[in-house]
């Protein structure tokens, strides 16, 4: 494993633990692919009450579209309840600039007018360029500009973490 | 005109194989056409939300230059734009600039100048939006993307697109399948833009079911079998793609009349009861009934001819999306 990063299952335990008195028991999960979705589906398993799941790609929101252009297989975002007035909790696995969870808060909204939107991420790597906070978070960590940090889930569904060059 | 260059490479891809402007389906490779495909696929879903645009082309100029008329292929290109929050400008220059002298170049020249950054081409000159491409490559502004929506009797890539999208939603693997397309191939770019697009995709059975006055010549050089008995044709098939018979056809000797044609060429459920069981039913549109397809099997369970028009507008905006990406 990699001295640098949190072990995945354990960030995972820690943000489910601090998710479990607070959220509330109606809240849908919503997982920004792909790392936020693993997360989300996890999460659904081990907080308490109903928890309706969706999943969203944010990259027709993105704002790198015209630098970038848009990437190969984007998927399909899929919001299977009522998005108006519900409660919501969005998904990431390594909250960096902001970008993405901005991304897809434009995108929610386009699906109607949430009552109350929080954020839960695996990891918080700081260097925020948006003003954006996680409400629940797993683990911090400082890991240097020119590395990303990769969440990976093998055949048994299990979570790890990895740095690479960004 | 400023000089238009002739460099003998097709201007549709960039230096690293991405699609700058999108003109044929001929010479364009698989793995374009599938990025296409699946970039249109998250598209569909959006005509079911409450917003149902998304925010990809904010501020983008998309030009509808229409030489030719057209209604649904325009009023698709228009939805596809205006859900990716482009500007929309339509322009009916057949009954305006061209009907004044103006040549093409000079009436995209000053398109240009009003700050278009893609126009969507159909005209009845076949390489007409080859030109246009050209002569902005020519000039320094490859930045300006154009997409062929259908020239003269050569190509209507974006509407092969959506047929190759339609069937592999239905079959899933072309290189399984038997297709059949029924009817004008002789005057139709969407026959031609399917036949490149299938064959590109590795389909096991290409066959094209037409009489002798309305076929080109040596057409098995395109990679498809020929079959002037439909019954014969349609046997086995798993999609059947039928072609609009233009009335103006009959007047050219091409056919003695339409009830004739009918009979030999038009679909019915007793000839479609010949393919295999599960086979889809596909048309261009607009539909002549009772001249190249029978109400009952345009209307049936297998026919799938109205969300080929649904699928049209994401295939549609999936070209826009990737064309207007950024030129590396």
């Amino acid at each position: 494993m990699d001295a640098g990063v949190p072990d995945a299952e354990r960030a995972l335990e820690a943000l489910a633990a601090r998710m479990r008195p607070a959220v509330a028991h109606d809240a849908a999960f919503v997982g920004i692919y792909s790392g936020g979705a693993w997360i989300a589906e996890r999460l659904a398993a081990m907080i308490p009450g109903t928890h309706p799941l969706g999943f969203i790609d944010v990259s027709f929101y993105r704002d790198d579209y015209a630098r970038a252009g848009l990437k190969p297989n984007v998927k399909r975002t899929a919001l299977p309840f009522e998005v108006g007035g519900a409660s919501i909790v969005l998904i990431d696995d390594v909250l960096y600039t902001g970008r993405s969870v901005r991304a897809a808060i434009n995108e929610l909204f386009d699906f109607g007018r949430p009552g109350r939107i929080e954020l839960a991420v695996l990891i918080d790597r700081g260097g925020r360029e948006l003003p954006y906070e996680p409400t629940y978070c797993g683990a911090r960590v400082a890991v240097a500009r020119n590395l990303s940090i990769a969440l990976s889930r093998d055949a048994q569904g299990r979570l790890s973490l990895g740095v690479e060059p960004a | 005109m400023s000089g238009v260059a002739s460099t003998g490479r097709s201007p549709q891809l960039g230096r690293n194989g991405e699609l700058l402007n999108l003109l044929s389906l001929e010479g364009l490779p698989a793995e374009v056409i599938t990025h296409i495909l699946d970039t249109a696929e998250p598209f569909v879903s959006i005509a079911e939300r409450e917003v149902k645009k998304v925010p990809l082309l904010r501020g983008k100029g998309v030009f509808n230059l229409f030489f030719e008329n057209s209604t649904r292929t325009r009023t698709t290109f228009e939805i596809a734009a205006k859900r990716l929050s482009a500007d929309v400008i339509n322009l009916n220059i057949g009954v305006s600039s061209a009907s004044k002298g103006e040549s093409l170049l000079d009436t995209v020249d000053n398109l240009c100048a009003m700050n278009a950054d893609l126009f969507v081409v159909r005209h009845a000159q076949s390489g007409a939006p080859h030109l246009i491409a050209s002569h902005l490559a020519a000039t320094g502004r490859s930045d300006i993307h154009v997409v062929n929506a259908g020239d003269g009797r050569h190509s209507h890539p974006t509407q092969g697109l959506l047929d190759l999208y339609t069937i592999r939603h239905y079959k899933k693997d072309f290189r399984t399948l038997t297709v059949a397309i029924v009817g004008d191939i002789l005057h139709s770019r969407v026959a031609r833009s399917l036949i490149h697009g299938l064959t590109t995709m590795g389909v096991a059975d290409l066959r094209v079911i037409a009489p002798r006055t309305l076929l080109p010549g040596r057409v098995e050089a395109l990679g498809v079998h020929v079959h002037h008995d439909m019954r014969e044709g349609l046997r086995g098939c798993d999609v059947v793609v039928m072609l609009r018979l233009q009335s103006e056809r009959m007047k050219g000797a091409l056919l003695p009349s339409a009830g004739e044609y009918f009979k030999n060429y038009g679909l019915t459920p007793g000839k479609l009861a010949l393919a295999a069981p599960d086979a889809i039913v596909m048309h261009p549109g607009p539909m002549n009934r009772g001249v190249e397809i029978d109400s009952a099997v345009a209307d049936g369970a297998r026919s799938v001819i109205l969300p080929q028009v649904t699928f049209g507008i994401a295939v549609r905006m999936a070209v826009l999306s990737i064309v207007a990406g950024p030129v590396a």
